[in-house]
């Protein structure tokens, strides 16, 4: 299959005015076209700087990030970036939110903006769509956020732990949700998770991480049958096959 | 469908009279502090020509209205307040903005403006008469000096405090700084913006009258000192009493202000 994304021995160390730390050491893997790739790693081990690395935020120490063909060096229209809270801006309607990259972007056509309301309306958030964030749900406003990265067309999207400020329950559905957004819209996808069994049922790909400096400890293909929904995969024999092995890897 | 619908209308009602409560209380209390003002100055209880009465009060805003004079005073004292808290507010949000957008500069004029902010700047008054003359300039210019360093402060945290992860959000979508500061920083500061005018609106007041306490042959300002320099607290009151009306006016203008700016609350 088709890389999209490769990183080579990609490190990071943030400079302090007390220290320096190596958040990230000495990466490689890479991600084909419409694959789902989920990372799981420990609290504080350098997730989230791995994806603000791809998404072009930062810069690596050493090391190099290619997308398409070309070096990351700076925020790309190709990815878009799903941070752990839904940061919807409270003063904007549902519909100027997700409006807001196609405002930063200047793309505001006539086609981007039918584009986003296609979205909106084939997510189920139509009537919502004048609310403000405040009148929605935790997991209706997590939808809003996911749909609010799709109005700019990323190919690659970039989740950081996007279900970790939602209750149980509605996180189980709100993966679903996503999950079906993102197959529909036939996107690549990185997700960060610390949830292992959130990972097994999502990803294609599982790649687990060390501590900090982290790197990669291995590489899983799942092989769950790729037409079951994230909530049906949890009940798949393999599943707690992966479970076990991914934990005992964590917890090594 | 009944019962909820009486529950709501209940509901309501209770808000309702809440509400005509409050109202009473609050007139009740005016009402009652004038009454006993005017009885005890009658009963000669109190000395009215130290204390005055609301009677000699309105006596003398009517004098003061007939002869015209009242208005000269009043639009002198408005315009010096309204012009010292629009060229305030404008400039402070304006150096704020400055401040926000280089943090070298913050760093650099950091201890100025601590400084500044702690002075009394009364203490300024000689010198700003000798600068700018015993005029309206030097108490526009007390006005401003008094709130534009507030609003300085005010803003300038306003705008530091947005949300880290916004502006980064932002910056994964490409944003530039003017982008980031007009789509986000601006927008969530905005209530700070509202505060701050609000506190603004008193701060004016005090560098209007300030300034004219010092210099000015015109003003509200001006009245108090000369009614008490004479001897006339019919007159001290007088214009106190119609510098709390203005001064709740302007607050509520701004209250309106805020109202259509900050709809999504
Ligand atoms: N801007 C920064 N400056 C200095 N150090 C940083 C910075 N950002 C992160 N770090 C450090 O880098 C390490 C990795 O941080 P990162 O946020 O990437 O971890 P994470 O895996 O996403 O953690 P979590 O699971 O808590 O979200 C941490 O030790 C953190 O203290
Ligand atoms: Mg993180």
């Amino acid at each position: 299959m088709n890389k999209i994304l490769t990183l080579e021995n990609v490190t990071l160390s943030y400079q302090t005015k007390t220290s320096e730390t190596k958040a990230v050491s000495n990466l490689n893997f890479s991600v084909s076209e419409g694959e789902f790739v989920a990372m799981i790693g420990p609290s504080g081990c350098g997730k989230t700087s791995i994806l603000s690395l791809i998404a072009g935020l930062i810069k690596p120490s050493s090391g190099k990030i290619t997308m398409f063909g070309s070096e990351v060096i700076e925020p790309s229209k190709r990815t878009g970036y799903m941070l752990q809270k839904d940061h919807l801006f409270p003063w904007r309607n549902i519909e100027n939110n997700v409006f807001l990259p196609l405002e930063i972007k200047k793309n505001k056509t006539e086609e981007n903006l039918a584009y986003s309301k296609g979205l909106i309306e084939k997510y189920g958030l139509r009537e919502f769509s004048k609310y403000y964030p405040k009148q929605l749900s935790g997991g209706m406003r997590q939808r809003v956020a996911l749909i609010r990265t799709l109005s700019q067309k990323p190919d690659i999207l970039l989740l950081d732990e996007p279900f970790s400020a939602l209750d149980y329950q509605t996180r189980l559905s709100v993966c679903d949700d996503v999950y079906k957004i993102i197959k529909s819209e036939k996107k690549t996808a990185i997700l960060v998770t610390h949830d292992i069994s959130e990972a097994i049922s999502l990803a294609d790909t599982v790649l687990v991480l060390s501590k900090r400096p982290a790197t990669i400890l291995d590489s899983c293909e799942m092989d769950i049958d790729k037409s079951l929904t994230p909530l049906k995969r949890r009940e798949h024999p393999a599943f707690s096959k992966w479970f076990e092995k991914l934990w005992k890897e964590l917890n090594l | 469908m009944k019962r909820q619908l009486t529950e709501h209308q209940k509901y309501l009602d209770k808000l309702k009279k809440d509400k005509a409560i409050v109202i009473f209380f609050r007139i009740a209390i005016l009402v009652i502090f004038l009454a006993v003002w005017e009885l005890l100055a009658d009963l000669k209880v109190i000395d009215s020509f130290l204390f005055s009465s609301p009677s000699r009060v309105l006596v003398t805003l009517f004098n003061l209205h007939s002869s015209g004079e009242l208005y000269s005073h009043i639009f002198t004292t408005i315009f010096e307040t309204l012009a010292g808290f629009f060229i305030a507010s404008i400039l402070g949000v304006l150096i704020a903005v400055v401040l926000w957008w280089s943090e070298k500069l913050r760093k650099i004029f950091e201890p100025y403006i601590v400084v500044l902010n702690s002075l009394p700047k009364i203490a300024l008054g000689p010198m700003i008469i000798i600068w700018f003359g015993a005029g309206m300039k030097a108490i526009i210019f007390m006005a401003v000096i008094i709130t534009v360093i507030v609003t300085i402060i005010n803003m300038l945290s306003g705008f530091i405090e947005t949300d880290e992860n916004k502006i980064l959000l932002l910056k994964s979508m490409g944003a530039t700084k003017s982008q980031i500061f007009l789509k986000l920083v601006l927008p969530s500061a905005l209530p700070t913006m509202i505060s701050t005018l609000k506190i603004n609106v008193g701060m004016s007041w005090i560098g209007s009258i300030m300034g004219e306490y010092l210099v000015s042959k015109r003003g509200l300002g001006y009245l108090i000192v000369y009614g008490g320099q004479v001897f006339k607290l019919d007159l001290v009151m007088a214009s106190t009493v119609v510098l709390c009306v203005l001064a709740a006016i302007m607050y509520l203008v701004v209250s309106i202000v805020e109202r259509t700016l900050i709809k999504w609350k």
